[in-house]
């Protein structure tokens, strides 16, 4: 099968098109971002205690946010996870004992609010260790022989069965009877301990303020100074001015991505840069590759202008270039289709990356190359009559 | 036609069987190869469950301690050798920052004791500096180099004490690091792998539990003002005040009057248990070391009849009469449930620790969500895969086969190489490994595209192959030493996970160069070494 044969399509001769679009984008992000007050930051960057509660149905938004402003001071963010019967429960207070504090009293508040108060065990958010604890003494009583270590074992697999098959939350205890080695008489036992709360806490982040500042000046450093390395390589390897043009191109890469972050309303997380990252690293590679087609279209001895010589090598790896984008383009959209809520975000900044990172690289960094042997051309001609 | 070397498939499938061996070892069952996988491949908390912990020790509780019992050797050390004026805290240091600048005044010192109260600093308080600050007031500072000692000390200290309740906790894979960095100050890395009961283990690791045993000398007392008022507000030398617990079953809750030096403390501890009584409420029972044995019985047996007040954390527990003598054990009655009396066990028997403790950052993953994160990823994954080896298939024809082999064969190997050096599959690893699929399938299609230009030009098939293979490897080069230069910086300057990146991309980066230039070479000259050989990479040859 081919795609493309021998193509010959002028793209840099539309080049102040993209070039517009390109900063129309980028423009637009700015706009928002100020806007806006600045990007979204996950609590990782800004400091802050958040919790992850899934609930049986769907979750009484408005319920949970007046109770939890109750006890809690400062602004209480509730925020849904469309689809899934979850929120993230957040908060912005600013010091270490207060945010400790506050992830501490939302899970007391929900316990008190949607859980059953008669003093059983809920199982949806116990701990194998105090559920086997809970169990020692009533299995005893109710003539089931089990060693401490059998009973340590059964709660395991209770627990594991509740966290792997049914997401961490149960809402009938007559699902345990699908758990490996429950019996009829040990589902009767467990039903008398336990109960079931109406949610089950999955996860939980807190920040201090001191970690968030370091996380988020380590990123962004490791970040510029990655940027830095590759402008040097590519400049010993190239010319300078190309290491110059494919950094420039990657970073606007990086901007109109968190132009579109702004846009979406879409947070900053830890991971969120890693997909940055990744984003860097396939924007640069597709530009090095239309870097290396043109060093060799020059070297091959190509007359005429430097844009011809341009334009010949990116239509020469237009093929490659679809392909690869595409394929790639594919995978990231199944991650954010398949991907599940963690990694929203990332699959979110990596098909925007992989779409501004291929075009950046025929309509940005191209460009720059021309503009700088037109411009040097141009002083060398103006040079020259004057030292003749 | 020229002959394919056989070294290169020894190369090549001895790469595969170490990367195999490394990922599932050598399997005799079914279950053998989960478990040998589940141990090979080590999942990062965020995949698998787990807490990470970043406490910060607050080395101002060790610097304030350490001048408050400075002042209490001074105070004794005045008064026998009868120099009057008082030693009291300078300066309490509030914030780990001004921990070292904690300082103790003595005022009063008339200037005809000056000589004999300088000899006793500088016999007894080697750690401290003292200058004069008025006619008859002098300030102690602590020596930098003693300062240093202390910290590192505390440090120290307050690891082993939390790596010690750990282990007894039993979570064995849980790990403790003093946390290294331009920012970190005093703070301390746990991570606790699978834990499903942080709120419990943060509790265990905060709560100092230093457990001293005291002497009462009068009490209890309402309140501290009737305590104070006992003595006519002036409190007897070698003894403070203290207060007991809150309990609504307790009798004698109130302020005590205890000797300062506590006669045991958590030190002399040789282990502690978790016990029931007769009514069946939870205790926890201690047993005093041998060192430590003598001394509890001679005072026991010189105290029968009065109090001997057992405190925690600066808090009176209890403070039963003493009946007889006592040698080598103890109770600790009204602490909470059977877990809580165990946790109390656990922290006595780890050893109390030095300073307090700050929590900086708290991230945990519940296991339900790591195993959807891995399940929702690998769906994805696979999705991704499966389709991008179909269209590979379909575009390059039979050649597609060769990228699919290397693309697999690239997971294989990274796969083993992580399993080899131990290194913990993280999110951002995924991220670096998507990274990863998305450029090696860009090397094979940057190959095959050569190839095609190549015969277009009229080449014949070998020829076509080797310009294509050669022309190529300058760009993937190119590509990945870039790649492989970023990621120096980012390992060099990023965060633990920025770092998890950068690992996985390196190790696929390298696996990459040898499966799609040197394994996709060695498959296309065997394919092209038969009797009749023809390529078929989607295009007409």
């Amino acid at each position: 099968m081919e795609l493309f044969r021998k193509t010959n399509i002028d793209f840099l001769g539309k080049k102040w098109i993209f070039i517009g679009l390109s900063l129309v984008l980028t423009a637009a992000g700015f706009v928002s971002w100020i806007a806006k007050g600045g990007l979204k930051y996950g609590i990782d960057f800004t400091g802050g205690a958040n919790i992850t509660v899934k609930f049986a149905g769907p979750p009484p938004v408005d319920k949970i946010r007046s109770v939890i402003s109750a006890k809690i001071p400062g602004e209480i963010s509730v925020q849904e996870i469309s689809g899934q019967n979850e929120v993230v429960i957040g908060t912005g207070l600013k010091t270490d004992e207060e945010l400790q504090n506050a992830r501490r009293i939302m899970g007391e508040t929900l316990n008190a609010n949607f859980a059953d108060q008669s003093g059983k065990l809920d199982f949806n958010n116990t701990s194998a260790q105090t559920l086997s604890e809970r169990l020692r003494d009533p299995f005893a009583a109710a003539g089931i022989s089990m060693s401490d270590q059998e009973i340590g074992d059964l709660a395991k697999a209770l627990t594991e069965y509740r966290d792997k098959e049914r997401s961490g939350l149960l809402t009938n205890l007559n699902e345990l009877s699908g758990a490996p080695g429950v019996t009829p008489a040990i589902l009767t036992v467990v039903k008398n301990e336990c109960s079931l709360a109406r949610f089950a806490i999955r996860g939980a982040e807190v920040v201090g303020p001191k970690i968030g500042g370091e996380l988020r000046t380590k990123a962004i450093l490791a970040t510029l100074y990655a940027l830095g390395g590759m402008l040097v390589y590519i400049a010993f390897r190239f010319e300078w001015i190309y290491g110059l043009a494919a950094v420039v191109a990657t970073f606007h890469d990086v901007l109109i991505t968190l132009g579109l972050f702004s846009l979406f309303g879409k947070e900053i997380s830890l991971n969120v840069v890693a997909a940055l990252l990744t984003l860097v690293g396939y924007s640069m590679n597709d530009t090095i590759v239309v870097f290396d087609r043109i060093r060799e279209t020059v070297k091959q001895g190509r007359r005429g202008e430097f844009e011809a010589v341009v334009n010949e090598s990116v239509n020469r790896t237009l093929s490659r270039t679809v392909l690869t984008s595409g394929l790639t383009f594919i995978s990231a959209i199944a991650l954010l289709i398949f991907g599940g809520q963690v990694l929203h975000g990332f699959s979110f900044a990596l098909v925007c990356g992989i779409v501004v990172g291929t075009y950046s690289s025929i309509f940005v960094a191209s460009p720059i190359l021309i503009f700088w042997r037109n411009f040097a051309e141009k002083r060398r001609k103006k040079a020259g009559p004057a030292a003749a | 036609m020229s002959k394919v070397p056989k070294w290169k498939a020894i190369v090549i499938i001895a790469t595969i069987l170490i990367c195999l061996y490394g990922i599932i070892g050598l399997p005799k069952s079914k279950q053998e190869l989960a478990a040998n996988w589940n141990h090979n491949i080590r999942l990062g908390l965020d995949l698998r469950g787990g807490s990470l912990l970043v406490l910060q020790i607050q080395l101002q509780d060790a610097f304030k301690a350490d001048a408050i019992a400075s002042i209490e050797r001074m105070k004794e050390l005045m008064s026998k050798n009868s120099i009057p004026g008082e030693p009291m805290l300078g300066y309490e240091p509030k914030s780990l920052q001004d921990a070292d600048k904690v300082e103790i005044l003595i005022k009063g010192v008339p200037a005809d004791n000056a000589k004999t109260f300088r000899g006793i600093v500088s016999d007894e308080f080697g750690a401290w500096v003292m200058a004069p600050v008025g006619p008859s007031d002098y300030r102690m500072t602590m020596k930098p180099t003693e300062a240093g000692n202390l910290k590192k000390e505390t440090l120290t200290r307050s690891i082993s004490t939390i790596e010690n309740r750990i282990n007894s906790l039993g979570l064995s894979e849980a790990t403790v690091q003093e946390r290294q960095g331009s920012g970190a100050d005093a703070e301390i890395l746990v991570s606790l792998p699978g834990t499903d009961d942080p709120d419990r283990i943060k509790s265990i690791l905060k709560t100092a539990a230093l457990l001293e045993l005291y002497e009462v000398k009068s009490g209890p007392f309402k309140s501290e003002v009737e305590a104070l008022a006992s003595f006519n507000g002036v409190r007897p030398l070698g003894t403070k005040l203290m207060p007991s617990m809150k309990r609504a079953d307790a009798q004698d809750a109130g302020w005590y009057v205890v000797t300062s030096a506590p006669v045991i403390t958590g030190r002399d501890l040789r282990d502690a248990r978790a016990s029931q009584d007769e009514m069946g409420k939870a205790e926890t029972n201690f047993v005093i070391s041998q060192d430590a044995k003598g001394r509890f019985g001679r005072f026991t047996e010189a105290n029968i009849g009065n109090r001997l007040a057992i405190a925690l954390d600066g808090q009176i527990k209890m403070a039963p009469r003493i009946n007889a003598r006592i040698e080598d054990n103890g109770v600790i009655e009204g602490v909470g449930t059977q877990q809580d009396a165990q946790d109390l066990a656990i922290m006595l028997r780890s050893g109390s620790l030095p300073a307090g403790v700050k929590y900086l950052q708290e991230s945990t993953v519940g296991p339900s969500l790591g195993a959807d994160s891995i399940r929702s990823g690998l769906l994805s994954g696979l999705v991704g895969l499966v389709v991008v080896i179909f269209i590979m298939l379909i575009y390059y024809a039979r050649s597609g086969i060769n990228a699919t082999v290397a693309l697999l064969l690239n997971a294989i190997i990274l796969i083993g190489v992580l399993a080899y050096v131990g290194a913990v599959l993280t999110l951002p690893g995924i991220a670096g490994i998507i990274l990863l699929i998305g450029m090696a399938v860009d090397s094979n299609v940057l190959i095959f595209e050569r190839i095609r230009e190549e015969i277009r030009a009229g080449k014949v098939l070998f020829a076509a192959i080797d310009a294509g293979f050669s022309k190529a490897f300058l760009t993937i080069i190119d590509t990945h030493v870039t790649t492989v230069v970023s990621c120096a910086f980012l390992f060099m300057f990023g965060t633990p996970a920025v770092r998890g990146f950068a690992v996985t991309l390196v190790i696929g980066l390298v696996a990459n160069v040898f499966t799609s230039v040197f394994v996709s070479r060695y498959l296309f000259d065997l394919e092209y070494s038969g009797a009749n050989p023809s390529l078929s990479i989607g295009i007409e040859v």
